[in-house]
């Protein structure tokens, strides 16, 4: 944290979680990131529609609040997996928009050099182990990655991203159970958004909230609203505390939404027009946390402007770094099918 | 009546299938991710769950292996379901009540009980979304004793062939591929089945006979059309079954044509391909050929994202017209 006055700090005395916790600078750039995740898929999907990113895409528009909260409080080195709604996980850990644009053209200056696209984005070097095609794919996985930072003695933490569809695989259940034996450094956050594709929680969870199911692994287990920016990264800062003190692992779900359809071929009629209006009206997590920054004084209509400016050309030039970088050489077909020996 | 042939899309072919199984057979029942209000991601189940309710047409949890079993315990028990896998690459979260249960209960069980259960997986490439997406894992249950495994072509096929496996006692797993969902040709109206087990002959040749299946049927009916101007005349058997194979029509067709290339879509090596060559290897139509066997089957990798690469790992038309050519010529 940086060391804000004793007078700052006495004044921000009664202000939620992050208002104590960073600094002006720090919580405007989260604003600034969560714009950058907003803009990064309006500017995929505008791309998509006419034609420029072929395959499919499944956007977390809705849901920007609970990708940054989370990726809060992780050092650079800490580890995540998501999913295949995983754009803005990528963008919370650090991850450039010109390189994941670059990626969803298919192009070698991809994040995956053009083999995995949308479903596939990953930043291994900014500790993102990747999104995933597979519901609960990456849950074991993180755990495997805890347990190479306790063996390996990293100090690492490893968040696992997933949705609630994927509390009922039984990947989650078995990763759960071991990661609790095994004490073992990893964060499980569930972005509960209401659906697994057309199926909601009542018709497809037997529990009420996904939370309960820590009970079953003697962990705990945490509901946060995923839209208001300070709770979910107060739920994160203290999971990732215990998870480092080598007390084990924090199932945290975080209860938002999505705005979009689940994917480019959704014609929403599992819900309403109503519950998606109510949502987007009264509920946007980035209008929450843009409202508050403004009532508690850490920004001005001009700096928000400001943001908003540098991610619009932020996603300009991305789009343009993405069009004007080189396809893969059909003849590098086989690459990265195995290691290649020098 | 006849004048007007109907036709349906390949998709629409399956879910009239999927109807007339319910209609015929109380016991008849869907199963599957998202196969009810929202139609199934490829649209195949549509409104069914309009017309036949949620009790017939039942949303699943996102629970491949669980559902599986569901679905065979349900099958031993006298039911008949019909299980859509949202996407054939998801079976391998269900292999383990595939192969080790379903597959092998009625043996294991000296004949005691049989599984009468319909599986149907969404298979290939082609749509963008890459590698775990886009597989064609056929072969992997075609090795299984205990299952019959299906690749129908045409709509007709998906129709005829769908009713068979729905009265068929055993496990019948049916491969389509997403890109055939849009494809339209004749669908007759009403009951009817097309066997499983028997290849079918979708154009005759004498000078190359081509075994395809799935999609790469209609691959090689273009490629043939485009070689007939040169005078090379293919015969192009779709195999239609893969478990179990229909030896024979190869076996006389290589004897007629006495040159074999086999095309495919799923990682050439250890695939039907080979199944193919080694039957034919192994029968009277060796000693008839007149060239080595050749196999066009997908690249030794994963199916890349970017469209480009994506299409240059699976065999396309013009693939298909140079290895034919270059068959019937002598080149190797
Ligand atoms: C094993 C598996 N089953 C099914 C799917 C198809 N599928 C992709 S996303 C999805 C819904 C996932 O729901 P949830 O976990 O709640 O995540 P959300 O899409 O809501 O972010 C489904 C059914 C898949 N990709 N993998
Ligand atoms: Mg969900």
């Amino acid at each position: 944290m940086a060391g804000a006055s004793k007078a700052v700090m006495d004044s921000r005395a009664n202000l939620p979680f992050v208002y104590r916790q960073y600094s002006p600078e720090q919580l405007r750039e989260v604003l600034h990131k969560m714009y950058l995740i907003r803009r990064f898929e309006e500017g995929a999907e505008e791309c998509y529609m006419r034609g420029l990113i072929h395959g499919t895409m499944h956007l977390s528009i809705g849901q920007e609040a609970s990708a940054m909260g989370i990726c809060m409080p992780l050092a650079e080195d800490d580890q995540i997996t998501s999913t295949h709604r995983g754009h803005g996980h990528c963008i919370a850990k650090g991850a450039e928009v010109s390189r994941m644009f670059a990626e969803f053209f298919g192009k070698t200056t991809g994040y995956c050099k053009g083999r995995g696209g949308s479903m596939h984005i990953a930043d291994v070097a900014k500790g993102n182990l990747g999104a995933n095609g597979i519901v609960a794919g990456g849950i074991p996985i993180a755990v495997g990655a805890a347990l190479s930072a306790k063996r390996m003695k990293t100090g690492k933490v490893v968040v696992s991203f997933f949705g609630d569809g994927a509390n009922n695989e039984g990947a989650f259940h078995e990763a759960l159970n071991m990661a609790a034996i095994w004490k073992l450094p990893v964060i499980f956050v569930c972005e509960n958004n209401g659906y697994g594709m057309s199926t909601s929680t009542a018709r497809s969870t037997a529990v009420k909230n996904i939370a309960e199911r820590a009970a079953a692994y003697s962990m705990p287990g945490v509901i946060v609203n995923g839209n208001i920016f300070s709770e979910v990264a107060e739920a994160s800062f203290k999971a990732v505390e215990r998870a480092r003190a080598g007390e084990g692992p924090t199932l945290i779900e975080s209860k938002t939404y999505r705005h979009r359809g689940h994917s480019k071929s959704d014609r929403n009629r599992y819900r309403t027009k109503e519950e998606i209006e109510d949502w987007m009206a009264n509920r946007d997590p980035i209008a929450l946390f843009e409202t508050e920054l403004r009532d508690f004084g850490f920004i001005d209509d001009q700096g928000i402007q400001a943001i908003r400016d540098a991610v619009a050309k932020e996603i300009a030039d991305g789009i343009e770094f993405a069009k004007a970088s080189p396809a893969p050489d059909i003849a590098a077909l086989a690459d990265y099918v195995y290691t290649e020996h020098a | 009546m006849d004048a007007v042939v109907r036709e349906l899309s390949y998709a629409q072919a399956i879910q009239e299938a999927m109807a007339i199984a319910m209609d015929m057979d109380e016991r008849v029942f869907l199963m599957g991710e998202d196969i009810g209000v929202y139609g199934g991601a490829f649209q195949v189940t549509g409104d069914l769950v309009e017309r036949y309710g949620s009790d017939r047409v039942i949303d699943t949890p996102i629970s491949e292996l669980g559902g599986a079993g569901v679905a065979v315990g349900a099958a031993v028990t006298g039911m008949r379901p019909i299980f859509e896998f949202q996407f054939s690459d998801f079976a391998t979260l269900g292999m383990e009540q595939i192969v080790n249960q379903a597959a092998k209960m009625r043996f294991m069980l000296g004949g005691e009980v049989s599984v009468p259960l319909v599986m149907r997986f969404p298979a290939g490439s082609g749509t963008g979304a890459a590698a775990q997406h886009s597989q064609s894992l056929e072969a992997w249950l075609g090795h299984v004793p205990g299952l019959k495994v299906i690749q129908p072509a045409t709509p007709h096929d998906a129709k005829g062939m769908l009713l068979a496996a729905v009265a068929d006692p055993d496990p019948v797993m049916i491969f389509e591929h997403k890109l055939l969902y849009k494809m339209k040709g004749h669908v007759p109206e009403g009951h009817y089945t097309v066997p499983i087990g028997k290849a079918e002959i979708r154009r005759e040749g004498r000078d190359l006979t081509i075994v395809a299946t799935s999609i790469m049927v209609q691959k090689a009916l273009d490629a043939a059309a485009v070689l007939e101007g040169e005078g090379i005349d293919i015969e192009v058997i779709d195999l239609r079954t893969i478990r179990p194979l229909d030896r024979q029509a190869v076996i006389d067709s290589v004897k007629k044509t006495s040159r074999l290339l086999c095309v495919y879509e799923a990682v050439k090596t250890l695939g039907i391909g080979a199944e193919v060559s080694a039957l034919v290897a192994e029968s009277e139509a060796f000693d008839y050929l007149d060239a080595p066997i050749v196999r066009l089957g997908g690249a030794e990798t994963p199916i890349p994202y970017n469209p480009d690469l994506e299409k240059a790992t699976v065999p396309q038309v013009p693939d298909i017209i140079t290895a034919a050519r270059d068959l019937v010529k002598g080149v190797r």
